[in-house]
């Protein structure tokens, strides 16, 4: 009759087995629980309060998702099925285990057909888990891939749990070897290796030894991968799941948080880890060094300072490192200008890759932006960017030109496009900045207007009432200057009779969206242009009377894009033209950032080896027969074009944007 | 250490400028003030000199439209006392007028330094820092670009062009008319203004005489036709390179 | 009380400036309306010299150590009694570091009435004044009985205010000298720059629209190409991208070179007064409506960036590297 022997093989010479397992098991628990209470109290006692136990369906949820399920991870292939096969398999193990625990201490059930297929549902993984551990091995050791850290503290995880596995597919062996049950064959793997130690020809007692001492050698290596995890790689098994537990719920995540304020109502800026939520420090340690964020990272593929995965481990480690000084009364060191470079802070874009990236979901924008409102608040901040802001400041636009110029562009037009300050209209366009005043998309923005015309549409414009939304500015810092343009444009806003705001830019889109308050943005649904248009080709209200029959590729736009989800819109608007659409392989939510968001337009270039938008373009090249990239942001517009010359690629490629594309096919 | 900074507000040049109906004076209906660059720099400067020696640094200006900003972004770089000069400026203002005016406030500060920019655009009349200085009876020394405090001594380095510096020790109390501060002018966040806003007081002082005396009286205002304009190059970068090309090749130069 | 035209003549390390003659030129067109002779004042010490080719009636000089250097307190106190005992019609200073150190204090010092920036004097007795960056004139009738005025180049060349004859020198006496305020330390000489800009025949002149440090290395390229060198506007050396004895402008340097090409530059009045003696200036600007086109021979309204290096090439191509 098949059933689990508990203890099997072990004497009771020396004292009862049950004991010293669970004396063991608990002296590392003990140690683990202390070991890591040490570490996670800082998060709290150093960081800022943070509610994140709301919505708990949604967190378990999450948790399910990306922990168990492990869906980022997955989102490349070889690093996720090596990670998959190793993680459910130990989930699995555990799973044995504490099964193993409730029919040893409580209910005996462990009997009969559930033992067979418990064993081979344990040997299968055992199985899997060695693919996966050999996949690994070879990923660290003969692929050393760049975003990897490649150091020792990694390899010597992976050796524990191989030893952990490896101890007891023998223990498992050595038993088999001596019982020879009739239903082997249910524990395949133990079987075949139980092999190898009947071909040696070892008697009973010489097997049962071998047996005890693996057993004890298993035993001492659970314990001490037990006793270390918190200081080892292996933490992230802990830290991973609390931190996607923990992970942003209440707001999109176009919005930011607005700067935190104390009790007595004074602004706290990130000027140390203390002013850091605990969340944000957990994302700290939380970070596996996986380095996916830094691979998707536009700012780190030219070669800049910044590396997400850097800046995260610069918190872990201040953390570690000056968690004592925090919590005393000793000198308390700076975040930035210490332990990170003001300049690294700057070079981000906030286009979102990395924190999509992520699979423990850290949040790496975020951070960024509560240092730069650090930054700026102490005046840290560059010439070129503190022009750009004293402008947007003073003159509503970052180009520094009267705000009575903002509609000089609507000149040429017959008729003149209504004001919606004066009378109701049922589209609001919110042309936004970089329409507006930059000459070279000036004609974009004409084209914009007559397509809107042509479709009979009813809309009117704010005229020199319109302010930069605040986008950027916001993600650069500059908080009270975004609250000041917000409340001017939702006043105009407020005095102004429409039913939905439209805009061609996505970075005004989201701020809109997502970041205005509802009473002065009012109920009013905001599209960008390629969702109307997308609307008005739909319904037969934009009729397009060209097939153009171009061959083209199309950019996600960042804040269309990867925040906002507004992935098939453009498309549909781009086959209703008639246009091929071939992707680049890094399409969707993979889009690659043109870098000019986070308020790099703005911004000293500074040294980098290929621009963003360079490598873009020369993706965009790559695709045979495409001649057109077409973008749907007046920021991609200009980068690209910009690159397009740059890479000497102008007889290849012409960039047009979506505007653009259904004007030629009116 | 007490200093005393005198900062103009002038019409922003990013604004079309036009001549009003009596054809004498500029069209103010749509021209928006902003504080003079180089009055910009001396407020930088002033508060350079206050990180460095400590002291007490009094911001003044003309109640026009603007002046609260310009004070209080004043105030959040560090300025201590702000103070707002009201009167009548319909009229215009000259800056006779201005330093005369400014002059009784000042003495009653009694500063050690006065600092203003050298010059502003619409200096019609000469500049408010040399004009106060002589209504203070101070001394004067202008294009400053590096001002040291010792002992009540300074010592203060004067542009010529060329980039001939000279190096001046000039008695205190003194006006010096600001070219550069010693750093760019720094930023300050926009919410630091609206903070020192609530924290901060403006004193206001009337104009006790309002003496334009000095300034000339201008019967016509007008905007320059240019005589000439540039033959312009057209076409793309190729073309344009060709075309200048042969123009550096009729030049001798190539 | 006298119709003479003062002309405070403005000298460094002997070297007499140019706005100088420029003030001689505008005082012999303002002596056509007062009936006075054209008085050139020069202050220094041991430096008759220098009064050779002015194109003046006479010369007042005044000699004494302490005027041997600018000093803005001993010039005021010799000029507060000079213009106090001959109240002459018109005193004219040069809006410069050293001329505007002195008209304005004088101005309150002996309550005379100063008009500032003054392009031209005519001989109608009107003064035509340029403010708000060049883009205001104001006119008006020189006030009298005496009026300080304030110069700035632009109105006159400087050969108008020269001449081949020199003018009879008169020495005056100096009042006394002492306990000044302000007192000359040292001079600091200018960064041994490795060319002498105001030399060079082809200049390749870089402003704001630049944007940054590593961009220069564009104009280098150009210039290099032509045969010439790199020079700036003050924004550029403000921010510490080019040295100071690369500075074109009213406080830097001014030049006379064949080929003037500017990239990025708008044309402030501070910066042009440096460069009208160009033979032909080229400007490359984004903004049509920037007030280099006005004295600008020939102009590109482009992105300088789109331009620069295609440039670079058929430059390169023409001279047959």
């Amino acid at each position: 009759m098949p059933e689990r022997i508990n203890y099997w093989g072990i004497p009771n010479t020396w004292g009862s087995p049950q004991l010293y397992v669970y004396a063991m098991m608990g002296f590392a628990a003990i140690v683990l629980f202390i070991r890591f209470y040490q570490q996670a109290s800082l998060w709290w006692r150093v960081g800022r309060p943070q509610v994140c136990w709301d919505k708990l369906h949604l967190r378990f949820g999450r948790l399910i998702k990306y922990a168990v399920g492990q869906t980022r991870v997955l989102s490349q292939q070889y690093p996720g099925v090596m990670h998959v096969a190793i993680a459910w398999s130990f989930f699995v193990f555990f799973l044995g285990t504490a099964l193993a625990t409730i029919d040893a201490d409580f209910s005996k059930f462990l009997i009969g057909n559930n033992y067979l297929v418990y064993k081979f549902v344990l040997d299968t993984f055992a199985v899997f888990f060695l693919i996966g551990v050999t996949m690994a091995a070879y990923r660290r050791f003969i692929q050393r891939p760049r975003r990897l850290t490649i150091k020792p503290g990694f390899t010597w995880s992976l050796i524990l749990i191989t030893l952990i596995v490896l101890g007891g597919l023998f223990t498992e062996s050595l038993r088999l070897a001596v019982e020879r049950p009739a239903w082997a064959l249910w524990s395949p793997v133990g079987w075949l290796i139980a092999q190898i130690w009947i071909t040696t020809g070892a008697s009973d007692a010489t097997l049962l030894n071998w047996h005890l001492s693996v057993w004890i050698f298993h035993l001492l290596i659970v314990t001490v991968t037990v006793a270390t995890l918190p200081v080892g790689t292996l933490v992230h098994i802990l830290t991973g799941p609390l931190n996607v537990f923990f992970s942003k719920i209440d707001r999109p995540t176009g919005q930011l948080a607005p700067i935190p304020q104390t009790a007595k109502g004074e602004p706290v800026y990130a000027s140390t880890l203390q002013g850091l939520t605990w969340k944000q420090l957990l994302d700290g340690d939380a970070c596996t060094e996986c380095g996916r964020c830094q691979e998707a990272c536009p700012a780190f593929a030219a070669n800049t300072l910044l590396s997400p995965k850097q800046l995260i481990l610069g918190i872990r480690d201040g953390l570690r490192q000056d968690g004592p000084a925090l919590l005393g009364t000793g000198k308390v060191p700076l975040l930035v200008g210490e332990r990170i470079k003001d300049e690294t802070v700057w070079l981000c874009t906030t286009c979102g890759s990395c924190v999509r990236e992520c699979p423990v979901l850290i949040e790496h924008v975020d951070a960024i932006v509560d240092m730069r409102r650090y930054l700026v608040v102490e005046g840290r901040v560059d010439s070129k960017l503190q022009d750009a802001l004293a402008n947007t400041g003073r003159y509503g636009n970052s180009f520094g030109q009267s705000e009575r110029m903002r509609a000089r562009w609507t000149q040429p037009l017959e008729p003149k496009i209504k004001d919606a300050r004066k009378e109701p209209v049922e589209y609001l366009w919110f042309v936004g900045d970089y329409a507006s005043y930059s000459p070279t998309l000036m004609d974009i923005t004409l084209k914009t207007a007559q397509i809107f015309q042509k479709a009979g549409l009813d809309f009117g414009i704010l005229y020199d009432s319109e302010r930069n939304a605040g986008n950027d500015v916001r993600r650069v810092g500059e908080e009270g200057l975004y609250e000041m343009l917000m409340d001017k444009n939702s006043d105009a806003l407020s005095k102004c009779t429409y039913k939905k705001i439209v805009t061609t830019d996505p970075h005004s889109y989201n701020t809109l969206k997502n970041e205005y308050p509802s009473n002065g943005n009012g109920k009013h649904p905001i599209l960008h242009s390629a969702e109307l248009l997308d609307q008005l080709i739909g319904s037969g209200q934009l009729k397009l009377s060209k097939k153009l029959g171009y061959k083209v590729t199309y950019h996600d736009p960042c804040y269309l894009g990867r925040y906002n989800g507004v992935y098939d819109a453009p498309r549909r608007v781009i086959k209703a033209t008639g246009c091929e659409l071939i992707e680049m392989p890094r399409h969707r939510d993979r889009a690659f950032c043109c870098g000019a968001g986070g308020g790099r337009i703005w911004m000293e270039e500074g040294k980098v080896q290929e621009r963003p938008s360079e490598s873009r373009v020369r993706e965009a090249v790559k695709l045979s027969g495409v001649t057109t990239l077409v973008t749907a942001c007046p920021k991609d517009a200009t980068m690209f074009r910009d690159a397009v010359k740059t890479t000497g690629n102008e007889e290849h490629l012409t960039v047009k944007d979506l505007n653009e594309l259904v004007y030629a096919a009116l | 250490m007490n200093i005393v900074v005198l900062a103009k507000l002038v019409p922003d040049l990013v604004e079309e400028l036009t001549i009003d109906a009596s054809g004498a004076a500029l069209d103010m209906t749509f021209a928006r003030l902003i504080i003079n660059e180089l009055d910009d720099h001396a407020i930088e400067q002033s508060i350079l000199l206050k990180e460095r020696s400590g002291g007490q640094v009094t911001v003044i200006t003309l109640d026009l439209e603007g002046a609260d900003d310009v004070l209080f972004t004043a105030a959040a770089k560090g300025a201590d006392r702000l103070i707002k000069i009201k009167g009548d400026f319909a009229g215009g203002v000259s800056n006779h007028a201005l330093a005369r005016a400014c002059a009784t406030i000042v003495k009653e500060l009694q500063p050690d330094l006065v600092l203003t920019g050298v010059q502003a655009h619409n200096d019609i009349d000469g500049s408010a820092g040399p004009l106060l200085a002589e209504c203070l009876g101070m001394p004067y020394v202008g294009y400053v670009h590096g001002i040291a405090i010792s002992d009540g001594k300074s010592k203060v380095l004067k542009e010529y062009p060329g980039g001939l510096v000279a190096e001046l020790d000039v008695v205190l109390p003194a006006v010096l008319g600001v070219q550069a501060s010693e750093q760019p002018p720094r930023y300050v966040a926009v919410s630091k203004v609206r903070q020192v806003m609530k924290t901060s007081k403006i004193e206001e002082r009337s104009a006790s005489e309002w003496d334009a005396n000095g300034a000339p009286i201008i019967g016509r205002m007008f905007q320059p036709e240019a005589s000439t304009h540039a033959t312009m190059i057209t076409g793309n970068a190729d073309d344009v390179a060709t075309k200048l090309v042969g123009i550096f090749k009729e030049f001798g130069v190539l | 009380m006298s119709q003479d035209i003062y002309v405070v003549i403005e000298h460094l390390r002997e070297q007499v400036a140019d706005i100088s003659y420029v003030m001689l030129a505008a005082a012999r067109e303002s002596a056509q309306n007062t009936g006075g002779k054209v008085v050139a004042v020069l202050l220094g010490h041991n430096a008759k010299g220098l009064a050779g080719n002015f194109a003046a009636d006479q010369v007042l000089y005044l000699d004494h150590s302490a005027l041997a250097d600018f000093n803005p307190d001993a010039y005021q106190k010799a000029l507060t009694d000079l213009i106090g005992k001959n109240q002459p019609r018109t005193v004219l200073f040069g809006s410069t570091s050293i001329g505007a150190d002195l008209a304005s204090v004088l101005s309150i010092r002996l309550n005379l009435p100063l008009v500032n920036s003054c392009r031209s004097l005519s001989k109608d007795g009107k003064f035509v004044s340029q403010i708000c960056g060049g883009k205001i004139m104001a006119e008006g009738e020189l006030p009298a009985p005496t009026a300080l005025v304030a110069m700035i180049p632009g109105g006159y060349k400087v050969e108008q205010g020269q001449s081949k004859q020199s003018p009879p020198v008169t020495q005056v006496d100096v009042p006394v000298l002492e306990s000044l305020r302000v007192t000359l330390a040292k001079y600091i000489e200018p960064a041994a720059g490795d060319v002498d800009i105001a030399k060079e025949q082809i200049l390749v002149s870089v402003g704001r629209g630049i944007q940054n440090k590593d961009n220069i290395a564009l104009a280098e390229d150009l210039a290099k190409a032509l045969g010439g060198v790199v020079t700036a506007s003050r924004p550029v050396i403000d921010q510490g991208w080019l040295v100071a004895s690369r500075l074109v402008g009213k406080s830097g340097k001014h030049v006379k070179p064949k080929i003037y090409l500017t990239l990025g530059i708008s044309g402030a009045p501070e910066h042009v007064e440096a460069i009208t003696d160009s033979e032909a200036i080229i400007a490359i600007n984004t903004d049509p409506k920037a007030p280099i086109f006005d004295i600008a021979k020939y102009g590109v309204e482009m992105d300088m960036f789109d331009l620069i290096e295609v440039l670079t090439e058929k430059v390169k191509e023409a001279k047959g590297r």
